[in-house]
């Protein structure tokens, strides 16, 4: 950049120090620039070697080739907030122009005071983590609640959702998700059989390795994989979108319009969701058999002895129950997604912890939800 | 049109930019066509114009983020877009921007949006980049906010905050997209006030978009009148100038605010 001086030499800096009758003279000599910043003094090397004068007034004056820019400007500015701490008169008047208008502008605005962060002992770090884990649990419990009132208004129609954006989500979720579900289903059936017909061929049961991937598939593998796929999908989707509307006061707007962002936000995409995953759920069992059948025919089970044995071996309430679940599951991905988007920070940072927030949680109701399901399946003989 | 020939000393000497028939578009959208006019080093130059007629779209070209469709710009003699990958660095590091959405870093601190050009472009120790971003923030009325994150001040401060981050390498080229937007008018009397001393004390020539007439008259030494209507430039010449002198009736009312000058 050009200095304020029009002297170009490179004369290294150096200062020096005069106490006189509680004046410190001070005079600035060679080139106090950016471009040789590695060799100039620094701010506090500075201010410590004047404050050692102990006067009660800095007086700074160019010496010889006294070049200047914002290495220096940093140096002076640092040294009058120095003085105005210190009570310590502060005089720039006899260096260029530039120097003081811009030191002008610059102590214009007083400095906004820092709130040091206070050191946290260990005592109070378990009463954060207390207090944190209640908030998490307290707005689980407020967003459900807020969820189910939004419901409830649906159901009495005077909710504010657009149907046009349940048929969007239903679309975005539903069918460009089957290629990825179709994909795991085939091989979560063919791993199923492959380790169900190596165990059961020690007792000369093969043909059962139809009844291991069917019971399997419907009751659990199906549901609970296409929740995975959807929560990694569009769960994270769902946070992401969310949060980037959060981040633009997108959310803000709507909410002072008198819109419920949980009715007009949360709703078509949980319905979407609910909609959407019985049947890929359905979907992934059919292709488990699939991909079940496949192995097993490569290991002396015949397709049809495969089918029929399949058929024998589901009923209709084994297949009630896995849909059950993954309409279950529907919920809390979306549950997951939208709480994690709509409490999301304002930054770009922020919505990518809400992103990842949105699927971890997910993963986890998942599991809960799946083993309480399971319990409660056992319990009603189901 | 009033264009380049009309400012006589057209030569690489005193041309900063040099805008050669220019037209803008996107895809198959016309924005802009035919802009001619330099800027001259030490000016203050105003892009100014209606909404959406294509001044932010002007300044990416000039920033090299967007490539002419047809004509070139010369930015100190080079294209940017004929400069060897050095050349455009070395380009760039004189520039200081600020977008007319922000352009902070969310996830950095104030202290930290400050200190992405200086550790990509000095060596500067930390202490050195802490300091340089306090002065920085104390320039534009910020002292002590080095901790904040950008979603923690209020829109008119981030605006300065930007600014603070565009003059922390001290370039000599500083374009500024809409600064004054969202601010008071006393801040942004002090941000002309500011934008006038860093040009006087550092050198350097300012290129700003703004719809603020009280900032046109009060700081600009230069500027363009871009037109949505015929899609190219009106006029070009001081406001000042303009304003009386302008043979476009748009250009007059635009500077008289609507009434008949
Ligand atoms: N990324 C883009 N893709 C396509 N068209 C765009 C894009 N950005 C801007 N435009 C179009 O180009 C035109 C000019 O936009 P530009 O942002 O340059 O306007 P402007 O003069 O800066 O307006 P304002 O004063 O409102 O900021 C607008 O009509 C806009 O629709
Ligand atoms: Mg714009």
């Amino acid at each position: 950049m050009q200095s304020g001086s029009a002297n170009n030499s490179t004369t290294e800096a150096t200062f020096s120090v005069r106490a006189n009758a509680g004046t410190a003279l001070i005079e600035l000599i060679g080139s106090w620039r950016a471009a040789s910043v590695s060799a100039l003094p620094s701010a506090t090397h500075l201010i410590e070697t004047i404050d050692a004068e102990k006067c009660t007034r800095w007086e700074f004056q160019p010496g010889a080739d006294f070049a200047w820019d914002s290495a220096c400007m940093t140096r002076l500015f640092l040294c009058a907030r120095h003085c105005e701490q210190q009570n310590i008169e502060f005089d720039v008047s006899a260096l260029p122009a530039g120097i003081n208008k811009l030191l002008t502008v610059a102590s214009a605005v007083k400095p906004q005071d820092k709130q040091d962060a206070a050191r946290i002992g260990v005592l109070q770090r378990i009463r954060n983590g207390a207090r944190s884990l209640k908030k998490y649990v307290v707005d689980f419990l407020g967003f459900v609640g807020a969820v189910i009132l939004a419901l409830i208004k649906l159901c009495s129609n005077r909710a504010n959702m657009r149907a046009r954006d349940f048929f969007y989500f239903v679309e975005q979720c539903g069918p460009q998700a089957l290629g990825i579900v179709a994909l795991i289903a085939v091989l979560v059936g063919m791993i199923l059989a492959y380790l169900g017909s190596v165990q059961l061929r020690q007792f000369g049961a093969e043909v059962y390795v139809a009844n291991l991937v069917t019971l399997g598939m419907v009751r659990e593998m199906g549901a609970l994989m296409t929740a995975v796929i959807m929560a990694g999908r569009t769960g994270a989707a769902y946070a992401a979108q969310l949060g980037t509307m959060q981040a633009n006061e997108e959310i803000d707007a709507i909410t002072t319009l008198g819109i419920s962002p949980v009715e007009y936000l949360v709703l078509p995409r949980m319905l979407a969701l609910v909609a959407v995953m019985p049947l890929l759920c359905i979907f992934a069992d059919v292709l488990g058999l699939v991909g079940g059948a496949l192995v097993a025919t490569g290991m002396d089970v015949s397709f049809t002895q495969f089918i029929s044995q399949a058929r024998v071996s589901v009923g209709f309430d084994d297949i009630a129950t896995g849909v059950f679940k993954s309409i279950v599951f529907a919920i809390l991905i979306a549950i997951a997604g939208c709480q994690a988007g709509l409490q999301s920070g304002r930054s770009s940072a922020a919505v990518g912890q809400a992103t990842t927030r949105a699927v971890v949680n997910a993963i986890v109701y998942l599991v809960i939800a799946d083993a309480a399901l399971n319990i409660l399946y056992d319990k009603l003989q189901l | 049109m009033t264009n380049s020939s009309s400012d006589g000393g057209a030569n690489a000497e005193t041309n900063v930019i040099d805008v050669r028939d220019v037209t803008m578009r996107y895809g198959d959208r016309l924005i802009q066509s035919n802009l001619n006019f330099p800027i001259r080093r030490g000016d203050i130059f105003v892009i100014m114009g209606g909404s959406g007629c294509g001044k932010s779209t002007l300044l990416k070209h000039m920033i090299g983020l967007q490539q002419p469709a047809a004509g070139e710009i010369l930015v100190e003699g080079k294209n940017f877009f004929t400069a060897t990958p050095e050349q455009q660095l070395a380009m760039r590091r004189n520039w200081g921007i600020t977008y007319q959405l922000g352009g902070l870093f969310s996830d950095l601190t104030l202290a930290e949006n400050i200190a992405v050009p200086l550790q990509q472009y000095t060596q500067f120790s930390v202490a050195e980049i802490r300091d340089t971003a306090a002065y920085k923030l104390a320039l534009v009325g910020l002292a002590g906010f080095d901790d904040f994150y950008p979603a923690e001040i209020s829109g008119g401060m981030q605006k300065r905050a930007a600014l603070a981050r565009a003059i922390a390498l001290d370039p000599e080229l500083l374009f500024f997209d809409e600064p004054s937007a969202g601010l008071d008018p006393l801040s942004s009397q002090r941000l002309d006030e500011l934008i006038v001393q860093i040009r006087e004390s550092m050198g350097g020539t300012v290129v700003i978009v703004t719809h603020e007439l009280a900032s046109i008259f009060a700081i600009a030494t230069n500027s363009v009148f871009l037109d949505a209507d015929s899609k190219t430039q009106l006029d070009y010449g001081p406001p000042r100038e303009l304003l009386h002198n302008s043979e476009h009736e748009v250009v007059r009312r635009f500077l008289a605010r609507g009434e008949k000058p």
